[in-house]
């Protein structure tokens, strides 16, 4: 394992303070790892939190500020943050006008979540949550975990972000949340598997002529494993998944062409450029893209791709000023 | 140790049998692991032995079994993270609420205490018999305390059929096809191996008849 750490042990402490000395939209609170957005609350604003495991920069601790997230809670890598941790940035961003928990559907997130909740409505505030679940690479049954949460969440990180920031009120907010989730849909591929400093060596074993189909963001398995082919046909893999599970037809459509951590931005280019080509071939329309690295899994080469099926609301918050690390524009 | 006194665990038990439960983890830290690494995310034996040994720190403080189980519960819940640390936060604190401020229970109150855990534990992860869940072996178990304490056996002799009757719900993990958590993922790829959650849950039970042993 090479990397640039001190230590294993404190990767995600030492990354927190890199973090505060480059971010000037930021504050940080070390002992809580909660990542604060800097400027003084604004009264009567919804406020947004999200969290989870370390790993996946820039999310979320990149998407705080102005016109995204009030807060990020910082987990151990790819491990969920705990409820005392949310529960310190729930009654810290609250306003009186309630707080949103944007949650990731892991079994591991969406119990610490819920705890936090509990304990945050106990303590006399306002809270809705919630769950993005977009990943077509895994099998939505009752007899499941359920889809898992990946690229969705950025994308209503930013839309639902602008929301708040225009005033909307809890409700109105989680309502809007909603429609994201259920209109966004992810799909991802892996050329390497990531190596967890803790753990010193890759997650799992991917020989050299061999791509894993389907991965989430923590280098579990995929739905498949098959020989490496060209850009044009892992495009085809990542495009049919998703319109076979989805109508992107027919409405503006918001793509997401994101990097796992480990591949150069040509290669995301160049897979974007093919992604594009197969959408016009079936008659969904990119309004707005992303394409770079927004949701990672440490040093993991691949990409996923997100397709949210939007309305003319949504473009008009994804167009609307944002400044955080990780997304900024309009301003 | 040796300090129970023939038909009821008092305080001291109890915190006894946690300083037990920590030393088990850690003894098994690794072979936990390699069952997590199996179908899960390889980190069970790491977290759960973190959080244990987060839980021997406060247990000198407390004067009530109520107190010992929740802050325990607290313990794990903020220093275990993932899934376990929700999960066996709620199964202590349910537990010590269930319990109340006392400072010792006849063992059909330690299995009403252990049974609102387990309820606990069943609605936070909206768990049944057979998802492949540490549910398994702790469901089967209490019923097996409750049993024997029905059917007039002391408290060491009920803990060791519950004992039993975890490992028994613990090895009848391993055909299953996961129905909860990350295993799910792997859906019928995940049959043939071991539940880690299983494994720690029957823990609880060793720990118990090692305390309450002669």
């Amino acid at each position: 394992m090479k990397k640039l750490i001190n230590s294993p042990d404190s990767v995600i402490a030492d990354a927190l303070k890199g973090i505060e000395a480059s971010d000037d939209n930021v504050r940080i609170d070390h002992d809580n790892r909660v990542i604060y957005r800097r400027e003084a609350k604004d009264s009567g604003k919804v406020a947004l939190i999200s969290g989870g495991g370390s790993g996946h920069e820039p999310m979320h601790g990149g998407f705080v500020g102005l016109g995204m997230l009030d807060a990020a809670c910082a987990g151990e890598m790819f491990t969920s943050p705990t409820p005392d941790q949310m529960l310190a940035a729930t009654t810290e961003v609250d306003n009186g006008a309630g707080v949103l928990h944007i949650v990731k559907n892991y079994t591991g997130d969406v119990m610490n979540f819920e705890m936090a909740a509990e304990m945050a409505v106990d303590a006399g505030v306002k809270v809705e949550t919630v769950l993005v679940a977009d990943d077509v690479a895994v099998e939505d049954s009752t007899w499941t975990a359920g889809r898992r949460g990946v690229g969705t969440t950025v994308l209503l990180e930013k839309i639902v972000g602008a929301a708040a920031e225009e005033g909307l009120d809890l409700a109105a907010v989680k309502e809007l949340a909603e429609r994201v989730t259920a209109n966004g849909r992810s799909m991802g591929m892996a050329l390497t598997s990531c190596t967890v400093p803790a753990a010193g060596k890759p997650t799992f074993d991917l020989p050299e002529d061999q791509m894993e189909i389907g991965i989430g963001i923590h280098g579990e398995p995929g739905r498949h494993r098959e020989p490496i082919a060209d850009a044009k046909s892992i495009a085809k893999q990542l495009v049919d998944p998703i319109l076979h599970d989805h109508d992107f037809t027919g409405a503006p459509v918001i793509a997401m062409l994101n990097g796992m951590g480990g591949t150069p931005l040509i290669e995301l280019y160049l897979m974007y450029g093919e992604v594009v080509a197969l959408l016009e071939e079936a008659g969904v329309k990119v309004e707005r893209n992303l394409v770079g690295n927004y949701i990672t899994s440490l040093d993991m080469a691949g990409c996923s791709l997100t397709l949210l099926r939007a309305d003319d609301d949504m473009i008009r918050h994804w167009d609307a000023p944002v400044r955080t690390a990780g997304l900024r524009w309009g301003l | 140790m040796g300090s129970v006194s023939a038909n009821e665990l008092i305080l001291d038990d109890l915190a006894e049998w946690l300083r037990r439960y920590a030393q088990i983890i850690d003894e098994n830290k690794t072979y936990l692991t390699e069952l997590d690494s199996a179908i899960g995310d390889a980190d069970h034996g790491a977290n759960m032995a973190r959080g244990t040994a987060a839980v021997v720190a406060t247990l000198d403080q407390a004067q009530s079994i109520d107190a010992l189980l929740k802050k325990a519960g607290m313990t794990l819940v903020s220093t275990v993270g993932g899934t376990s640390g929700p999960l066996y936060g709620t199964l202590l604190m349910k537990m010590g609420m269930a319990a109340g401020n006392v400072v010792s229970l006849y063992p059909d109150q330690f299995g009403k205490a252990f049974r609102a855990g387990i309820e606990g534990v069943i609605a936070r992860g909206k768990t049944e018999l057979e998802d492949k869940t540490m549910i398994d072996a702790l469901l089967p178990s209490i019923d097996a305390f409750d049993a024997a304490v029905a059917d007039g056996a002391g408290l060491h002799d009920a803990i060791e059929s519950a004992q039993q009757a975890a490992a028994a719900g613990r090895d009848a993990t391993i055909p299953m096809v996961a129905r909860k958590g990350r295993a799910s993922y792997l859906g019928e790829r995940s049959a043939g191996h071991l539940d880690p959650g299983a494994a720690s849950a029957t823990y609880l039970w060793d720990a118990l008849a090692d305390v309450t042993g002669a």
